[in-house]
């Protein structure tokens, strides 16, 4: 185990760049989905009633 | 059967189309990614040609390097057909575009960067592929402020349109001009290897494959989940719109 993440000594460079590419996407899916999640409930309280719209 | 395209050009009709497939698009590019990683790490020899291990950084590097390029050329034609035809939904799909663009190109950037650390002894060079790899992520940004930068939307979608269609030229250079004859030339110097795809063991370049793929739906479900808010938030006084959540129950 260790020596899978020791990369033959290039660990600190493969987990840089594929850390950086997890974070960055997961980043961009959770705050669309919020600022979604927001919209809807500005737009149910616009029209005054919870439509169930999610 | 014969689907009618032009009854999806109208934001309208498109709008529950992108809701209910973004499930999809995001559920395949999961798996796809489970099964790219496990390829990448266990099914590929541990060096390549004269790279030790680094080089696993290929399976994320030259996917996201492809995918700024492709959603910089999907996007600038979007804007095209928006500037042709006047429709609204063309300008919505490359301003959703360009985030997402942006994404991919600063995921090659830094990735190549920790590449270049090991292999070439440097971060960064003045490569013209890096160089332009570079201006490519500012074009995206560029066409990002400028589009918030304009507040009547209208006039924002086709200014923008304009600038992601001069920015075109950026492509052909970063895909070409690795191919120069002599490394040692001083008119023609590229850092940049040119393209492996030829000579890679078949593992390797069917995990880069499975990537690409994993990135091409997640670029499909972060886009259409960027459309689908711009969606309700430019349409949202007309009728469909008061009619999905005013007249529901």
């Amino acid at each position: 185990m260790a020596e899978f993440f020791a990369m033959g000594g290039y660990g600190f460079y493969v987990w840089s760049s594929f850390g950086m590419t997890a974070l960055v996407l997961v980043v961009e899916v959770v705050s669309l989905r919020q600022r979604h999640k927001a919209l809807i409930q500005r737009l149910n309280r616009m029209a005054g009633v919870d439509t169930g719209i999610r | 059967m014969v689907i009618n395209w032009f009854k999806y050009s109208s934001p309208a009709s498109f709008y529950p189309l992108a809701d209910r497939s973004i499930p999809w698009f995001m559920g395949t590019a999961i798996v796809l990614t489970v099964i790219g990683l496990y390829c990448s790490f266990f099914t590929t020899p541990d060096v390549l040609q004269d790279q030790k291990e680094y080089y696993r950084i290929i399976f994320i590097h030259v996917p996201a390097a492809w995918m700024s390029m492709w959603l910089y050329v999907v996007m600038a034609v979007w804007a095209g057909i928006g500037l042709v035809f006047n429709t609204r939904l063309s300008f919505m799909m490359a301003t959703a575009l360009a985030p997402t663009g942006a994404v991919f190109t600063f995921l090659a950037l830094w990735t190549g960067s920790f590449w270049g650390r090991t292999s070439w002894g440097t971060w960064w060079d003045w490569d013209p592929r890096l160089t332009f790899e570079l201006i490519l992520l500012f074009l995206f940004i560029g066409y990002m402020a400028l589009h918030a930068a304009i507040d009547d939307s209208r006039r924002a979608d086709r200014a923008s349109a304009l600038l992601a269609l001069v920015g075109v030229f950026c492509i052909p250079i970063i895909y070409y001009s690795v191919q120069c004859p002599d490394p040692n030339s001083l008119n023609c110097r590229a850092l940049h290897q040119t393209s492996s795809l030829r000579s890679i063991e078949s593992s390797i370049l069917t995990s880069m494959m499975i990537m690409t793929l994993a990135y091409w739906m997640y670029s499909f479900a972060a886009v259409l989940m960027r459309l689908r808010s711009l969606i309700l938030e430019r349409e949202k006084g007309s009728e469909w719109v008061s009619e999905l959540f005013g007249r529901m129950k």
